[in-house]
């Protein structure tokens, strides 16, 4: 099996004229498409090792590099593309199930950008948020059926809630999957603008502990990191079931990443694979599941919320309202478009549904129940922008997760080789050498610009509507309209068509 | 004064550092490319050293008492007790190394492609602002700040 | 302050500006039987090789007496001193008071016991004015030249001269060149180099007699070689030139003794540069080192005390940089150890020239060769200087690479991210 049928996927173009042969492409590619010919005194690559990060072409000095998609052209095929083909070969040759990163690359139906915003015309004014005051507080949390008040008081004690100045949280991402450096970037961004970041199943690290107010700690079907002073150390608990990328399956951190620090935070050995079960063995039912959540609120005194964090699948509804009636605070949905650091490609491309179905449809079904102040809802998987932000309010979410628009803000460039350990922005990696390429300084700054930007953003569609609080968008259905939607999906959406 | 100080937890060893002081000190200073494709191309007054993971950039730490300028032979090794920035005037420097041997941070080189002269960092004071290297450094990994 | 400065070389400069860092006002003379302003010795020989021309010669830029309101007395030689009057006697019969006085009267040549070397075409190699003669030798018609001694001094007259066209034999009493500064292998390497350039050696030789009658005609060696040449230049080495303090009440071992403060015995007279003892630290014990570096840093540190400000030589170290051609070599300390309690680590690469040396004691620099591959030596210099114990990244000393990264971590942030270094 000497000849490898896997063509090169990109095509690296280096300007001769240009091109300095300064080596600093050598020196970055941890892949080693580019190589120093000490004979010739040049720069040459091997395309057939890059794998589009663009690591070398945004440091060249020069401007000398750009990368292609490789102009390698099959016999059309409607349904032998070339993808199908080359992930044929590709397992022909390993034998093995096929890996990927972030989230599904398939053209799948994205609902955002079939959902239109409304804005006021002449009626109802609309609000300049440059003049007026605009309202994102969010909090999260249980909230009471009714409130009772003596003399202006409030009598009940509310349940713990979380108080984010955006409505918008970084969602679970291992020390392990992630470098610590892209922890702190997102920690203290978290810190900075008043949000939470979530440490995913991975512990937390000793450094990271000073950001405990914004943070929520994760307790998965492995429990690696958990102890009574990680759980009390966030400002929540999360209990991860399942999540959008690989719905139904465990996950799996290769030995080769766990090094000293992912060992200590995970409290596993140096070296060894961390496997996260598919299942919670202690969890076969609702009932299982009101056991952990009430042990771990014990376990906090009481003080602080539990999330239950699960993906998006076709009963969707009606697990949420289990969840909600099994004691949890909030609920976590994530779509089946959401990123992860290694997933098979199957699962990843298959399983699942989208994450605006899903959302429209727990809503709908806790409300219906009455009991939609019994829980926060945070959905995440494939939020792009702010508008994506504004219509999941609109469309019932308290709040929403960014994972893939975090990481992207942090420098990741979507090459989706994340699995691969070998991340060139010091993302995706526990390799020293790769992992000082993100410096926490700049990534923090860098996630906080983009908190802040579509904050501002937020509050510009909340003006142009007339509204001058998100509380006032959350589940207003009417501020959105569908276009080119089936009668069935604006059913479940819970939308009209536009023009209607 | 204000020093060019190295963070080695974040330096990526891409050497952009040494790129652009060869740029800035060559006959081309404003365009990187003639700079490196033609006339004679300086050596770098920045080092990267490196032994992965590890690296940083380290440059002449301009010291208050610099050993450098006290063992030159010509007196072409000058510290200007205005701003404290220590110099090579290279039209009086014979190239006898007797700074290499004097620098205890290995920070002066021989550049010999042109006449024989010690090369060392000058915190690009003929440019107002902050040296290149800081300047280009994609990580930040340099800084340039008064630690006194 | 009335101070004075006998002498105009590296310590009376280093002595000038140690005296302003600490006393703007008071008056500096200094007195030189040169006529020359301020120039670099070390650049002789680059001037006799034509590498320098006499306006690049200078040691301060020409405005430097005046910038630093020193009155230079040039051309007249200081006759005798009277410490109980505070007065420098002038060959021209003036006198000059002082209230601090700084001998800096440097070195002179160590003259062999030959018969003969009073002849003409028979030269030193220590100041401008030598130089000048030889080139006015050369210019006459001197076409070979016979150099005693294979020092410093010896082979870069040796080397200036080649380059003057003149054919150059060196002759030493030791086995091998540059026997102070290199060891045998090293020297071995040099020896090579230089002889493949044209310089010609007669090892374990010296020279016993001079021919011609008034003029040079040539040279006998020991072993009864008869070498004809026009010139001869003496180039054993230099000694304390203590002539003017001679059976003065100032204490002189070799050189004039000196205190931490660069002070002698008798209180405001101090010493500094090749005529004094000054603290050796590899040796731990004051000693004549005549190097420019160190005759700068006595200078500063007696300049400094001379104004009134406290301060302690920090000590200078046998530590030289020299090329030929471009093979350059930096050497520093204890080169050759004799004894047991060294640990010694060598690399060396005859085809290239290469060598590098390290001598230890007690898991410490003592001493090192580097030839060649000179880059980044001084930082082997700081290391001994400041003694740090490298027993933990010993193995990384003879890498040509070397460097901070090798250090121990603690010990390299330490270094690289204070402030003032």
């Amino acid at each position: 099996m000497n000849l490898n049928y896997a063509m090169p996927q990109f095509i690296i173009d280096r300007n001769r004229d240009r091109c300095i042969d300064c080596k600093v492409c050598v020196n970055q590619c941890a892949n080693e498409a580019h190589i120093y010919d000490e004979e010739e005194g040049r720069v040459i690559s091997d395309d057939s090792r890059c794998i589009g990060c663009h690591r070398c072409v945004a440091l060249c000095p020069t401007r000398a590099l750009s990368v292609r998609k490789y102009p390698l052209e099959y016999r059309e095929h409607h349904t032998w593309t070339a993808s199908d083909i080359d992930l044929i070969y590709k397992q022909a040759a390993s034998g093995g199930i096929l890996l990927t990163g972030m989230g599904t690359d398939k053209n799948y139906r994205i609902y955002w950008d079939h959902l239109l915003l409304n804005a006021s015309q002449v009626t109802n004014p609309s609000i300049d948020p440059l003049r007026e005051p605009m309202e994102l507080k969010t909090f999260l949390g249980r909230k009471p059926d009714s409130l009772i008040f003596k003399n202006g008081r409030l009598l009940e004690e509310l349940p713990p809630q979380l108080e984010l100045e955006v409505p918008i949280m970084f969602s679970a991402m291992s020390f392990g999957s992630i470098s610590l450096n892209a922890h702190k970037s997102l920690a203290r961004a978290a810190e900075e603008v008043g949000t939470f970041y979530n440490t995913g199943e991975g512990g937390l690290h000793r450094d990271l502990y000073r950001y405990g107010n914004n943070t929520i700690v994760q307790v998965a079907s492995g429990r690696f990191g958990v102890h009574q002073g990680y759980l009390k150390a966030g400002a929540a608990v999360e209990i991860k079931i399942g999540q959008g990328a690989k719905p139904g399956i465990g996950g799996h951190l290769p030995g080769e990443k766990v090094g000293k620090e992912v060992s200590l935070t995970r409290m596993i050995p140096m070296g060894s694979d961390a496997i996260s079960p598919a299942p919670h063995h202690d969890i076969y039912s609702i009932e299982d599941l009101r056991q952990l959540i009430y042990a771990l609120k014990e376990a906090t005194n009481y003080e602080r919320p539990v999330s239950v964090k699960i993906a998006a699948v076709h009963n969707v509804a009606a697990i949420a309202s289990g969840i909600a009636r099994a004691g949890a605070d909030i609920i976590a949905i994530d779509g089946f478009r959401a990123g992860t650091g290694a997933t098979p490609l199957r699962t990843r491309d298959n399983v699942g549904i989208p994450i605006e179905l899903a959302l429209a449809a727990v809503d709908f079904r806790l409300r219906e129940e009455g009991i939609r102040n019994q829980v926060s809802l945070v959905i995440g998987g494939s939020i792009r922008n702010s508008a994506d932000i504004v219509k999941a309010i609109a469309l019932g979410a308290d709040a929403v997760y960014i994972g893939t628009a975090a990481l992207i803000a942090l420098g990741c460039h979507m090459c989706q080789q994340c699995y691969t350990g070998k991340c060139n922005w010091g993302i995706a990696t526990q390799d020293p050498n790769l992992v000082k390429r993100l410096n926490p300084d700049i990534g923090a700054k860098r996630a906080a610009n983009l908190l802040r930007a579509w904050a501002h953003e937020i509050k510009e569609l909340l003006g142009g509507m007339g509204i001058n609080a998100l509380e006032s968008l959350r589940g207003n259905r009417l501020m959105l309209r569908g276009v080119n939607l089936s009668e069935k999906e604006l059913e479940i959406l819970g939308v009209k068509h536009a023009g209607e | 004064m204000k020093r060019v100080y190295a963070k080695e937890d974040v330096c990526a060893g891409c050497k952009l550092c040494e790129v652009h002081c060869i740029v800035a000190h060559s006959e081309y200073p404003g365009d990187i490319i003639k700079a490196f494709k033609k006339g004679t191309r300086p050596v770098s007054r920045v080092i990267v050293e490196e032994n992965r993971p590890i690296s940083f950039a380290l440059q002449c730490r301009h010291c208050d008492d610099a050993p450098c300028t006290k063992a030159c032979i010509t007196g072409a090794m000058h510290r200007d007790p205005e701003t404290g920035i220590v110099t090579n005037r290279e039209e009086r420097c014979v190239g006898c190394w007797t700074c290499i041997l004097a620098c205890p941070f290995g920070a002066i080189r021989r550049d010999e492609t042109g006449r024989k002269v010690a090369s060392k960092c000058d915190l690009c004071s003929k440019t107002d602002g902050v040296p290149v290297c800081v300047a280009n450094c994609p990580n930040d990994a340099l800084i340039f700040e008064d630690r006194n | 302050m009335n101070y004075v400065i006998i002498g105009n070389s590296a310590a009376a400069v280093g002595a000038i500006e140690g005296i302003r860092q600490v006393d703007r006002q008071g008056r500096i003379t200094v007195i030189s039987d040169e006529t020359y302003h301020t120039y670099s010795r070390p650049l002789i020989s680059y001037w006799l090789a034509g590498k320098v021309t006499e306006d690049k010669m200078v040691y301060r830029d020409k405005s430097f007496y005046e910038d630093n309101s020193v009155d230079p007395i040039l051309g007249v030689k200081a006759e005798k001193i009277d410490f109980e009057g505070r007065k420098v006697k002038l060959a021209d019969g003036a006198d000059i008071s002082y209230d601090r006085l700084l001998i800096a009267a440097g070195g002179k040549p160590i003259v062999p016991p030959v018969e003969g070397l009073d002849k003409r075409g028979v030269f030193s190699f220590l100041r401008f004015d030598d130089v000048k003669k030889i080139k006015e030798a050369v210019s006459a018609g001197g076409k070979k030249a016979v150099v005693i001694g294979a020092g410093l001094i010896g082979l870069k007259a040796a080397e200036a001269l080649i380059k003057a066209g003149v054919a150059v034999t060196v002759v030493e009493l030791a086995g091998r060149i540059l026997p102070a500064i290199l060891d045998e292998q090293a020297a071995a390497m040099v020896q090579e180099y230089l002889e493949k350039h044209g310089i010609e050696f007669k090892l374990n030789n010296t020279v016993t007699g001079v021919q011609g009658d008034h003029t040079v005609s040539g040279v006998i060696l020991q072993d009864g070689t008869k070498i004809p040449c026009e010139l001869l230049v003496v180039a054993i080495g230099v000694q304390p030139n203590t002539d003017l303090v001679k059976d003065t009440e100032i204490i002189i071992n070799r050189g004039i003794v000196v205190n931490e403060k660069m002070e002698t015995n008798i209180t405001g007279v101090y010493a500094a540069g090749d005529v004094a003892e000054g603290f050796d630290i590899v040796h731990g014990a004051n000693r004549v080192l005549p190097l420019l570096p160190n005759a700068y840093q006595q200078g500063e540190a007696a300049g400094r005390n001379m104004a009134g400000d406290e301060t302690v030589f920090a000590g200078g170290l046998a530590m030289n940089a020299i090329g030929f051609g471009d093979l350059p070599m930096l050497t520093a300390g204890i080169i050759k150890p004799v004894s047991e309690e060294f640990e010694v680590l060598v690399k060396a690469e005859p085809e290239t020239a290469s060598y590098r040396k390290i001598v230890l004691r007690d898991g410490r620099i003592v001493g090192y060769i580097c030839l060649n591959r000179v880059d980044r030596a001084g930082i082997l210099t700081g290391l001994l200087r400041e003694k740090v114990d490298v027993s933990s990244f010993k193995d990384r000393l003879l890498s040509y690479d070397f460097g901070y990264v090798d250090f121990p971590e603690e010990l390299r942030k330490s270094r690289l991210s204070g402030g003032a270094a």
